[in-house]
């Protein structure tokens, strides 16, 4: 699904990303973990393509092609999905008619037909009891007013909705008390399938609990420097990252 | 690649009424003088208490110096290298069916999207179409004449009507009124003209579509709208230009008058030529809107979609003089490029118990400048005067503007006012969320904006609404990105 090689990056000239390599196959769920500053939220945004992400260097293949030279929206039309660390508020736009938009963009780049508003609102009551969202959110305008968790529970819904074949999920637990927390992971299980690949980026270890990932990796300036399985975790639980650093003078 | 294709399909679909008919007209020299009044009010076969009129508005408009408060700026206009008087060559007497109208006539409002057949209209809208300084056709008389209103263009309703003509001619925005209204009544060649009978509830929405065309014109109409008692009208105004690299002058008034609890509601969907990505050309639009709610229980109500005109300044207004008289304001303007508007409301409380709304939408994108300037008074013997203010503006970019200067006068301790303002910016981080969720960039510029302006497209007709949404796209296209 996913391929990443040597994937340098830098934003505003400052180089974040030296020499990333990390490959997701459908079906599997990799964690990626690191302390602040590591890089983790820069690869989930220059794996989407957001401007002012700079690739100076190496390979992203998505489905087998190209992703650095789709535009962002045709990524996400291609089916790559971007659960926000900080979702933006957006007024005027309810959320629901934001995301039929969203949905019928999706659909009709796949060469199907638009869902009418009769077939959406099916989809979206259906889709809104995985993250147990409040009807109320959907007809606000988007993120507008939203708590934090709401927010991140958005993300999750929209989510649900659009069926991404890649979804990266960007530090989706913070700023979440723990209820908030397990109807998030229980939403993201929900949706894991054998079709679809996730990335969670994640600081902490807690989210790991209730998502139980298949591989787990570290990212430390810029790079991964182990990788292992949902036992990598808890070792880093405990030990912290210190022990990973990258020796003096290799960078 | 990619990119190109679509930066050349926006800059085809920037202003699609840009074409020039090619047809016969009659000019009168360029330049203003008291002869050139006289002459068009001989063209128009004018009695003398019409012309004697115009020759008081000529004299006084001497006396007078451009106004320079506005925030705006353009190089000075030279008044006498415009044409003051410019129509369509055809029959003498105008035409009195759609048949007698030039075909090429009829065919360019049919490429604006104003059929003028009858049988093919919309199903309810009465067109008058104004071409350059004259009107050359209205269509659905026999129908509204059947309910007594009277819909014609203003040297019809000379010819026709001289009483109510001269009764309320300047009743509301008088020949002293301002530089440009006074210019306006100088050299007027044109316009529409409705009367609505007391009682009657006008049966379809009345529409005038504005076509500037022969080069170096100015375009100086005027619309009268008299609504008797318990009346109802709506109506439509819309306005075109071709492209061109001079500026062209655009000076119209438009008069309202509501009787005892009439109605009067008048939406307008500007779309002059804007001058192109650099600033080059377009219409410099200064215009005089008034209503007076003469009546006691009257309402007038304004909504105004303003997207095209390098310059715009008009401030469609309300005088509250009837108790209970209800004012309302609703208003989209959009600046992109180099485009400039100044404009806003002036909602005056004579009357008790007098209401007013104002809802003020500014959007500026690239080098655009918007500013709302309003001003509600509140009289001294308006007891219980009531208004409701708000201005939004929307900024795309970094190097647009957005001014907002509402001035408020209280003379009466028993008013209630409410103002609400807000500035809020179409931000990198909005449009990359809506491309993430698969929405273009220009889609997310078009429904941010379409969002902020939802109050007051709901005030609009229906089929205005959509093409008001329409242009709005249109002219924020390649404003982002």
């Amino acid at each position: 699904m996913l391929e990443v090689k040597d994937l340098h990056a830098s934003v505003g000239g400052n180089t974040i990303l030296r020499g990333v390599n990390l490959s997701v196959p459908a079906g599997e769920v990799h964690a990626i973990m690191g302390p602040n500053g590591s890089g983790k939220s820069t690869l989930a945004h220059v794996l989407a393509g957001r401007p002012g992400y700079e690739v100076t260097k190496g390979v992203v293949r998505y489905k087998g092609r190209d992703l650095l030279a789709m535009s962002p929206e045709e990524r996400a039309r291609e089916g790559v999905f971007l659960a926000f660390q900080y979702p933006v508020e957006i007024s005027g736009v309810s959320n629901v008619y934001f995301l039929k938009a969203a949905a019928n963009a999706i659909r009709k780049h796949r060469g199907q037909p638009e869902l009418d508003a009769i077939d959406f609102l099916a989809l979206v009551k259906e889709k809104a009891r995985v993250v147990a969202i409040d009807e109320s959110l959907i007809k606000r305008p988007v993120n507008e007013g939203f708590s934090g968790g709401e927010k991140k529970r958005n993300e999750i819904f929209q989510m649900a909705v659009l069926d991404p074949a890649l979804a990266i999920l960007d530090e989706t637990d913070s700023g979440l008390d723990i209820d908030a927390l397990r109807i998030v992971a229980a939403g993201v299980n929900q949706l894991r399938s054998p079709e679809r690949a996730m990335v969670l980026v994640t600081h902490y270890q807690r989210l790991l609990d209730y998502i139980v990932p298949d591989v787990v990796h570290v990212l430390l300036d810029g790079r991964i420097v182990r990788s292992g399985g949902k036992d990598l975790a808890l070792e880093l639980e405990k030990k912290g990252y210190e022990w990973l650093e990258a020796p003096a003078g290799s960078r | 690649m990619k990119q190109d294709a679509t930066t050349s399909e926006i800059i085809e679909r920037e202003y699609r009424a840009g074409f020039v008919t090619d047809i016969e007209s009659e000019n009168i020299p360029a330049g203003l003088s008291e002869d050139v009044v006289r002459l068009i009010s001989t063209k128009k076969n004018e009695p003398q208490w019409l012309l004697d009129w115009r020759l008081k508005a000529y004299r006084h408009w001497l006396t007078m110096t451009e106004p320079s408060w506005q925030n705006v700026h353009y190089p000075p206009i030279d008044y006498q290298s415009i044409v003051y008087y410019s129509a369509p060559k055809q029959a003498k007497k105008g035409p009195k069916s759609l048949a007698e109208v030039d075909p090429k006539l009829l065919a360019t409002y049919e490429k604006l999207g104003v059929p003028l057949h009858e049988r093919a209209r919309l199903a309810g809208v009465a067109v008058d179409a104004v071409f350059d300084s004259v009107s050359v056709a209205t269509t659905f008389r026999a129908k509204l004449e059947e309910v007594g209103v009277i819909f014609c263009s203003f040297s019809e309703a000379v010819q026709n009507h001289p009483e109510l003509v001269k009764k309320w001619l300047g009743s509301v925005v008088p020949y002293t009124d301002n530089f440009f209204a006074t210019l306006n009544s100088a050299v007027f060649s044109d316009g529409s003209f409705c009367y609505i009978p007391k009682g009657v509830r006008c049966p379809m929405e009345l529409s005038t579509y504005f076509r500037i065309n022969t080069a170096n014109t100015g375009q100086f109409e005027r619309t009268l709208i008299v609504a008797e008692e318990g009346s109802y009208v709506s109506y439509l105004e819309g306005c075109t230009a071709p492209i061109r690299d001079e500026n062209q002058l655009h000076a119209a008034v438009v008069e309202l008058v509501a009787l005892d609890r009439a109605q009067i509601k008048y939406s307008t969907v500007q779309n002059w030529y804007p001058g192109d990505k650099n600033g080059k050309g377009g219409i410099y639009n200064f215009v005089t809107k008034r209503g007076k709610c003469q009546g006691q229980g009257s309402k007038i109500s304004w909504t105004q979609v303003e997207t095209g005109s390098a310059i715009t300044w008009k401030y469609p207004s309300c005088i509250l003089q009837g108790d209970d008289s209800i004012g309302e304001f609703y208003s989209v303007a959009v600046t992109n490029n180099h485009q400039q508007a100044d404009t806003g409301t002036k909602m005056i409380h004579i009357g008790k118990n007098t209401r007013s709304t104002i809802v003020s939408k500014g959007i500026s994108a690239g080098h655009g400048q918007n500013t709302y300037r309003g001003l509600v008074k509140i009289g001294k013997n308006a007891e219980n005067g009531r208004n409701y203010s708000q201005c939004d503006s929307l900024l795309v970019g970094d190097k647009c503007g957005a001014h907002t200067f509402p001035y408020i006068e209280v003379l009466n301790s028993s008013a209630q006012m409410e103002h609400e303002a807000s500035t809020s910016k179409i931000g990198e981080d909005q449009i990359f969320y809506f491309q993430q969720r698969g929405i273009s960039a220009e889609d997310a510029v078009s429904m941010i904006v379409n969002g902020f302006c939802k109050e007051v497209f709901k005030e609009l007709p229906m089929e205005f609404a959509v093409e008001a949404q329409k242009l709005l796209g249109v002219s924020l296209e390649g404003s982002v990105g």
